[in-house]
């Protein structure tokens, strides 16, 4: 009854060891030359993945690179790797889907404040209490880009915005409040005008086992000018970092550090490694493993029809 | 029930029939543990290498409430649940009130008489077996058990009737009941045997199957759900999202508990769109995923699944369709998604529909799904339906060695790749995942945005009309190695009755029926919705009638329901007209007689 589509295997390619491989450079990791508008923060963000590839040494083929919709969203095209770009607000599904299947992959997703926390918002809390392994870097311009100037979660109220011409009149939400809330284990905050502190960022997010969420401030030069220019030292403004002392495994002082009004702190607010749902989805199949130890896979199927007669 | 040879009473007491089939309608409550009865007959008669078909309704509100389970058992062919009982066993007033009508002429019904009063104008039509169930149940038993357990004496009291197997049914009652407390499977063997003691034969004649033409055949016994469910192990399925919502539910908890089992691991979403989403990025990630839902559910997966059919990244979509629109009827059956799985996504999205024609089929049908998902990298329904689910059906041993393939995605090297390249044989790229070396330094983007041959993005209109063609073409290449349904009957006639999905069965027998009765009847069923295969034209071409037969509306023309519109559509044929109810039941062989008769008489008129 069934007619097995059969599909040729490929034939296998000799490539040289990975030891033999020299470490990518710039031209090699990048692809297309991107679409963003001239000054747009998102430039700064995307050079500093390049910069964290070639000094970590990652392979082209050992990276996903996934996003959803938004001028950030548009990342992946950006970068010369296995990458995807989805739909609006659900990168983070799409890259649990690969995180859960293929722990040989780093999965990398980056996004805009639309896409995170308005139509995405559902997901960014269930994949954050989760505790998927991925590193989620929000570009966040307070405004939607691609779409030209709509209210964004993130629009401060005030912001006058196509949707809003008379200033926004719904309360922002803080992503470091609810990336905290929501359960997320490593949680820090960057802005694209701080190149050393992004990278430094984006370091310690790939480094930990777990949900990594990083805001970075990144400012639309088209529809939000100097949103952000009170973070930035070259523009009068004050980049102040997360203070020394400050306990990164204590959720109360976090949450303390992300009231403060802006432009805030920047840094690690909170890191507090949890077993991921990877760890715990491999302890459920290893143990589930261990009673059908040494049976082929149409042997264990042929167990459970033995017990349907 | 099909009697022939009747065996000649022995001192006066009640005869002994032999029989070929039986219909077996057991009515209560859903907490009296009714479907564990139908359960034990169905998995009696798969070993018994007898077919089996069930039907059952279950109240949709958890407190439960009035419940049937229907078994038919045939030592022939068994093609429907039956349309009328042929005993009826009824455990309260309202069991027996509304099921009676169920019950052929001449029927028996076996009431538990602590519970329900006769009716007097009812005695001529039907015989009248009244036991104390209950109370014979808590005598038998004894202790705090209350009438706990009348359902297995309600077993015993048919296996009795019917003369069956008792060291099987021991045999299976050990088993569901093992492994629990040691009093628990005493205690339902003592009420078996309770009631199997019970003479009841000699209030009634009792029966005795004939041998099973099929003698010899290994049967497997299971529901459509789980036929499914052991179909995508089988296919190499080790992934799969989905959130929860009847029928499908039953799915997604059997992949949850045994994926684990292959190495596999099932993700229970915050949402349907978080399921399809995460299927999706698996499937991308290297080997086909699945997910699934029902009713509202499949709506929330329209975008992501558009997505898949432009990303050209496979994906399995499981619909266990229910009455709808909106919320609906949970627990009852309707065929009314063909139209969002064949055209629910914007744009010219590409997708494959199938749907399974009997338990069976839910199994083999899913590995052809995952296999279409990845050989031509789209999305692939599987309509099933809420009847199909719940239904227990035996079916022979698939042979498992040979079934189950391991679809493990190959990492190794490629020089180059492109993911849409557009001088592919119809279209139809290898996909490359991520993992994979590529040599050229090249390496792809899935992307929903119109893209070149790399995946990346283009307003060009030139390659807008070459990407929709190429998977349009696949689409097209497909059909091509899809049989032509064979057709059931001659194949030249008055009228064909066309069918797709769960409905296969009671068809056939309106078929059967009707060419028993010189009606020049045929039916054909088709199993890949979208795209159709080919040949249908000469089918329909030696029929005069073509009535399609379905479980959804009749639709604003009039001429027929979601496949009988699209058949219009692509065959512009009038003789093609629908066949439709919407009362969330499964077709009774006599109805689909009935509007057959009814559209014959009404010619060409549109109903
Ligand atoms: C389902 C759906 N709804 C709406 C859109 C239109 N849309 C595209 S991007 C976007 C907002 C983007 O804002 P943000 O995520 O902040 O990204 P930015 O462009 O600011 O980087 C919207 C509304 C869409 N693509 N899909
Ligand atoms: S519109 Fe704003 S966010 Fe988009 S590319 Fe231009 S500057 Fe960047
Ligand atoms: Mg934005």
């Amino acid at each position: 009854m069934s007619s097995i589509t059969d599909i040729p295997a490929r034939n296998s390619n000799p490539a040289p060891a990975d030891v033999e491989r020299k470490p990518l450079t710039k031209k090699e990791i990048a692809a297309d030359h991107p679409t963003w508008c001239p000054g747009c923060g998102d430039f700064s963000v995307l050079a500093l993945y390049f910069k964290l590839i070639e000094k970590r040494k990652l392979w082209h083929e050992k990276i996903t690179t996934i996003a959803g919709i938004g001028c950030s969203s548009r990342f992946p095209y950006f970068v010369q790797a296995h990458g995807a770009h989805f739909i609006h607000g659900r990168a983070l599904p799409f890259a649990t889907g690969i995180s859960l299947s293929r722990p040989d992959l780093h999965v990398f997703v980056f996004g805009g404040d639309g896409d995170a926390f308005s139509i995405g918002g559902n997901h960014f809390n269930h994949t954050a209490r989760k505790n998927i392994k991925m590193t989620y870097v929000v570009m966040d311009n307070w405004v939607y880009g691609l779409t030209k100037k709509q209210t964004s979660p993130t629009s401060p109220l005030g912001f006058r915005s196509k949707t809003d011409m008379w200033g926004a009149v719904d309360y922002p939400i803080n992503p470091m409040k609810q990336a905290i809330a929501a359960g997320a284990t490593f949680v820090a905050r960057t802005t694209h005008s701080n190149p050393n502190h992004v990278l430094q960022m984006m370091e310690a997010a790939m480094d930990h086992d777990g949900f990594s969420f990083i805001e970075c401030l990144s400012e639309c030069v088209e529809f939000y000018e100097g949103a952000f220019d009170a973070s930035n030292p070259r523009k009068g403004g004050v980049f102040k970092e997360v203070p020394k002392d400050h306990d990164v495994t204590d959720e109360l002082a976090a949450y303390r550090l992300a009231s403060d009004p802006f432009p805030g702190y920047f840094g690690i607010f909170y890191r507090n490694p949890k077993p991921t749902k990877n760890a715990r989805e491999a302890e459920i199949i290893r143990k589930s493993r261990e009673q059908v130890q040494g049976l082929k896979d149409w042997e264990i199927l042929q167990k459970t029809f033995d017990r349907l007669k | 029930m099909s009697e022939s040879t009747v065996a000649s009473p022995e001192g006066g007491a009640p005869k002994v029939s032999r029989i070929s089939e039986a219909v077996i309608r057991i009515a209560g409550n859903s907490q009296d543990g009714i479907q564990a009865i139908g359960g034990f007959l169905a998995r009696l008669a798969g070993r018994s290498e007898q077919e089996v078909m069930t039907f059952m309704t279950i109240p949709s509100t958890i407190s439960g409430g009035p419940s049937i389970f229907q078994v038919r058992i045939g030592s022939g062919e068994v093609l429907s649940a039956g349309d009328e009982a042929d005993v009826l066993l009824a455990f309260y007033q309202h069991s027996y009130e509304g099921h009676i009508s169920s019950l052929r002429k001449n029927g028996i019904v076996l009431f538990d008489s602590d519970h329900v009063e006769p009716r007097p104008e009812w005695q001529n039509s039907y015989h009248h077996v009244g036991v104390p169930i209950s109370n014979l149940t808590i005598e038998a038993i004894g202790g705090t058990a209350r009438d706990k357990g009348k359902n297995i004496f309600a077993l015993g009291l048919i296996a009795r009737m019917f003369d069956l197997n008792v060291p099987k049914l021991e045999k299976l009652i050990q088993e569901r009941f093992g492994g629990k407390d040691e009093s628990i499977v005493k205690n339902a063997l003592t009420a078996f045997h309770a009631g199997y003691s019970y003479a009841i034969g000699d209030l009634i004649e009792t029966f005795r199957f004939m041998d099973s033409r099929k003698k010899g055949s290994q049967q497997v016994v299971m529901n459509g759900n789980e036929a499914l469910g052991y179909g995508l192990i089988a296919a190499g399925v080790r992934f799969g999202a989905g959130y929860p919502i009847t029928p499908w539910s039953d799915v997604m908890e059997l992949l949850r508990r045994e994926l684990p089992k292959y190495g596999g691991t099932f993700v229970q979403c915050e949402d349907e769109i978080a399921a399809v989403s995460m299927a999706i990025g698996a499937s991308y990630a290297g080997r086909v995923a699945v997910t699934g839902s029902s009713g509202p559910g499949i709506a929330l997966k329209a975008e992501a699944s558009g997505w898949a059919g432009m990303a050209e990244v496979p994906v399995v979509i499981v619909d266990v369709q229910r009455g709808g629109p909106s919320t609906g009827m949970p627990t009852n059956v309707e065929q009314s998604d063909l139209n969002i799985a064949c055209f629910g996504a914007h744009g010219d999205s590409p997708r494959v529909v199938l749907a399974p024609a009997n338990v069976e089929d839910c199994f083999y049908i899913a590995i052809e799904a995952v296999n279409i998902a990845r050989k031509y990298n789209v999305p692939v329904y599987i309509l099933s339906d809420q009847s199909i689910a719940t239904r227990i059906e035996a079916f022979p041993e698939p042979d498992l060695e040979k079934v189950c393939q391991d679809i493990t995605p190959d990492l190794s090297p490629v020089a180059e790749y492109k993911p849409y390249d557009l001088s592919a044989e119809d279209g139809v790229v290898r996909r490359v995942v991520p993992g994979t070396r590529i040599l050229n330094g090249k390496y792809p983007i899935a992307t929903g945005l119109e893209h070149d041959e790399m995946g990346h993005p283009t307003g060009s209109p030139k390659l807008h009309m070459e990407m929709t063609a190429k998977r349009r073409r696949k689409l097209q290449a497909l059909a091509r190695t899809l049989p032509t349904p064979k057709i059931y009957g001659p194949s030249e006639g008055r009228v064909l009755l066309v069918g797709w999905g769960s409905t296969q069965g009671p068809i056939r027998e309106a078929v059967d029926r009707a060419r028993a009765a010189g009606d020049s009847i045929s039916s054909i069923h088709i199993r890949t919705l979208s795209p159709l295969p080919p040949g249908l034209e000469e089918v329909f071409s030696g029929f005069n009638h073509i009535f399609v037969v379905e479980l959804n509306d009749s639709g604003i023309y009039g001429y027929g329901g979601q496949l009988a519109s699209i058949l219009r559509a692509r065959f512009c044929n009038p003789a093609i007209r629908g066949i439709n109810k919407t009362d969330g039941l499964t077709w009774k062989v006599k109805e689909i007689l009935a509007a057959v008769k009814a559209k014959l008489e009404s010619n060409g008129s549109p109903a």
